[in-house]
């Protein structure tokens, strides 16, 4: 018999830090990424988790923290949302240009003004050329997996770099799923034991680290992230194939994920918990005779670009849905970064759900009706948008 | 080249940094000119104006950051300041 629990996407965060056995963990409350800290917090007071759990007095603090964790060779993990992440924006550059293997759950949020507590996905897209990996959960039980991945995948000694496993505020995080908890021990023996071998703290050994870059050596320095970056796509796929063989739960290849994409004209893509909803869709008018496919983008950053040209092969109509916007530009995110590939094909770019505007099967239905039909190739049109 | 997380385990590295790559103005020392007052020697802030073994002085090109002021402090002329040619 499995261990299944019925739980929220912060307590599958929560369960999976704890499965990792996480030295340092320091994190600041913030709405919806709360009952997460408030697990870990319960896990170590109760002795159920041997971990250092540093209280801050914010965000800034809290990641400031990490990297110096981080900085000893300790196994570190932090979580945050919205404006928390924001508020951890110049450290996170320092994280992954010190190239400190921090794990972050970070709760999709909107951002202020007006000051909103919902889903959407500005603030980890905001924070996008940080260096960090980011990854995007489905459901809860993704958001566990991802995690114990991202300890695996961070760790790596050709990748060291932070990475952050977003999942949908409220959606994910404050829905309660059955999610399978794996055997402690084979979660150890799966992410390992952290030995750094670029930072730690070794009296007899001192080091600087985050010393001063001049003109002279800092661009390499810049293009030794993005190497590491590159090197990643290949590692996050490894280990997502290694943790599908272990745990017999497998995502796409690790970096995306298609469905009934095979023989669809028009596909759908996007990230995070609105595939699900999505699948859904599909399946219905699978009934109707009608083939449509989507794609899902995992890993964001690095972003697969030839895994993605490879799946879109055969579509005529792209539909890229985003949770996010560039205001002056009215583009989204995964618009801008994934149409400059796709030229041959009608491009459309959907803004959906900002600020926890709710998607619903109707609404999927119309942008595959738009996208097919009256659409003008990379276009923008919002949904949901009152008249 | 530079370590992983730009982590430095060795004391004294920064002398491998040419901070002469900043310089917008460079001092050209004309040695027939010269007089060996040393004022130069002495002024220059970088510690980059040295005699060399015949007793000429030499600017290390690698650390002047081309202030300009050995050309103020030369009482003879000798060293002019011109634009950097790149």
């Amino acid at each position: 018999m499995q261990n299944v629990k019925v739980i929220t996407g912060t307590s599958a965060a929560a369960e999976a830090a704890k499965l990792a056995d996480v030295d340092v963990i320091a994190a600041y409350p913030i709405t919806p990424q709360t009952t997460s800290v408030e697990k870990l917090a319960e896990f170590v007071a109760n002795g159920e988790l041997n971990a250092e759990y540093i209280k801050v007095e914010s965000e800034h603090s809290a990641i400031s923290a990490c990297v110096g964790a981080s900085a000893t060779g300790a196994r570190t993990f932090t979580a945050t949302s919205s404006q928390g992440l924001a508020l951890m924006h110049e450290i996170l550059f320092a994280a992954a240009g010190m190239r400190m293997p921090i794990v972050m759950m970070n709760a999709n949020r909107a951002l202020s003004a007006p000051i909103n507590i919902w889903n959407d996905q500005q603030d980890s897209i905001s924070q996008r050329d940080t260096g960090w990996i980011q990854l995007y959960a489905e459901n809860n039980q993704e958001t566990l997996d991802l995690i114990i991945q991202a300890f695996k995948i961070a760790e790596n000694e050709n990748v060291l770099l932070p990475v952050m496993v977003n999942l949908d505020g409220f959606i994910l995080t404050h829905t309660v799923e059955p999610v399978e908890i794996p055997e402690k021990e084979k979660v150890l023996n799966f992410v390992g034991q952290y030995e750094p071998k670029h930072a730690y703290l070794r009296p007899e050994k001192p080091m600087t680290q985050g010393a001063l870059g001049d003109p002279e050596w800092y661009m390499e320095t810049r293009h030794d992230v993005q190497k590491a970056q590159d090197v990643a796509l290949n590692v996050i796929k490894d280990v997502h194939d290694k943790f599908a063989e272990k745990f017999g739960r497998a995502y796409g290849n690790g970096l995306i994920e298609t469905y009934n994409i095979e023989n669809a004209e028009t596909v759908l893509i996007t990230m995070g918990s609105l595939c699900g909803t999505i699948k859904d869709v599909i399946d219905e008018l699978k009934a109707e005779g009608k083939e449509y496919g989507l794609l899902k983008i995992i890993s964001y950053r690095p972003l697969p670009t030839e895994e993605i040209k490879e799946a879109l092969k055969g579509a005529k109509n792209v539909a890229i849905l985003d949770k996010d916007i560039s205001l002056g530009l009215d583009k989204g995110a995964l618009f801008t970064d994934i149409a400059p590939f796709l030229k041959d094909k009608k491009t459309v770019n959907y803004i959906v759900g900002l600020g926890g505007r709710d998607i619903r099967k109707a609404n999927i239905k119309e942008i595959i009706e738009h996208t097919e039909n009256e659409a003008k190739d990379t276009e923008t049109k919002w949904i949901g948008l009152k008249e | 080249m530079v370590n992983k997380g730009t982590i430095i385990y060795e004391p004294g590295n920064s002398i491998n940094n040419k901070t002469g790559s900043w310089r917008v103005f460079k001092p050209i020392l004309d040695n027939d000119k010269c007089i060996k007052c040393e004022n130069c020697y002495i002024f220059c802030p970088e510690g980059c104006i040295q005699p060399d073994e015949n007793g000429d002085f030499k600017i290390d090109y690698d650390y002047c950051k081309g202030c300009l002021i050995c050309e103020e402090e030369c009482p003879v002329k000798a060293i002019t300041g011109i634009r950097e040619e790149k």
